[in-house]
């Protein structure tokens, strides 16, 4: 226990408010995505289906588990299993890092046959076809960044756990950073289908 | 130190492992059923699919993992508005580009 006083409720209806914030910054990308599929449905769905699915279901599987082990990491420091949270949130960790490595490939592999927004390869597509490139780099970056702060705020907790800065009986920053990692989940939700399965 | 009875409310009440194991089971579910749905050739109502399966995964997140079911009103309202006005933002930009008259 700290001699400052500590506003459990007030710290986590700041997190939330934040994480309104990152749904609106999100949500104006959506916007676009949307008009622009009403406006392109035919080259959308042709872009579509020069994205792997598998490595799309495979990074929505490891993500969906890297949130659970985020959700039972809070759990287990609230029961006072220090040794047990410790390890989930290492998994959490360790998960996001898959999901980026999965992702290098799938970029790369992109970018390797030319594809990127301004590539002289693309150049003669259907402004269709090269606005669904545009937007899927764009948002899953912006998510892929996400996931990069996630996993240094994690780590960071994790620091804290070890500090005993973070305790049982003061977890509101565990239970903050987890707000923050369901939030990267849920936007990689509506990406996973918006962009891999619209074929 | 959380002394005051509004504070308790929502303390403590988070869920069990095994709640949280069984939402992860239902959520790899529901991905495979949105990926076993796109391969069915439904015109728009794919994308209306997709998104309805998208929305019931993205309210076990947030009533489960993220506790919200367990916080008390004032957050369940907050986050309801923050939906509200994403949802009048997307409405909104439609009623100009789905009337627009192609130039």
């Amino acid at each position: 226990m700290s001699e400052h006083p500590k506003d459990y409720l007030g710290a986590k209806m700041g997190m939330w408010l934040f994480l309104f914030t990152e749904i609106l910054l999100f949500g104006g990308l959506f916007v676009l995505y949307a008009v622009t599929l009403q406006r392109y449905p035919a080259e959308f769905h042709e872009a579509s289906k020069m994205l792997d699915t598998t490595m799309g279901t495979i990074n929505t599987i490891v993500l969906i588990t890297s949130s659970l082990f985020a959700a039972l990491a809070v759990t287990a420091l609230q029961k006072a299993d220090i040794k047990k949270a410790k390890i989930f949130l290492i998994l959490t960790i360790i998960l996001a890092g898959v999901f980026l490595v999965n992702k290098y490939f799938e970029w790369g592999a992109k970018i390797g046959h030319g594809i990127y927004p301004g590539s002289p390869d693309i150049a003669d597509w259907a402004p269709g076809k090269q606005a669904f490139f545009a937007l899927y780099y764009t948002m899953t970056g912006l998510h892929g960044i996400h996931i990069v702060i996630g996993m240094a705020v994690l780590g960071w907790i994790y620091w804290l756990i070890e500090k005993e800065k973070c305790t049982p009986d003061y977890f509101i920053v565990l239970e903050n950073g987890g707000l923050y990692w369901h939030l990267v989940d849920l936007i990689w939700i509506y990406l996973f289908p918006l962009y891999y399965l619209i074929a | 130190m959380h002394t005051t009875d509004t504070i308790k409310d929502t303390e403590h009440h988070g869920p069990s492992y095994t709640l949280f194991v069984i939402i992860w089971a239902i959520l790899l579910v529901l991905t495979g059923v949105t990926v076993y749905a796109a391969e069915i050739d439904l015109g728009f109502l794919n994308v209306v699919m997709a998104l309805s399966i998208a929305t019931i995964k993205a309210s076990l997140v947030t009533f489960i993992f993220m506790h919200l079911k367990y916080e008390n009103l004032t957050f369940k309202i907050m986050v309801l508005m923050a939906f509200a006005i994403l949802s009048i933002f997307i409405g909104l930009t439609f009623f100009d580009t789905a009337y627009r008259v192609a130039v």
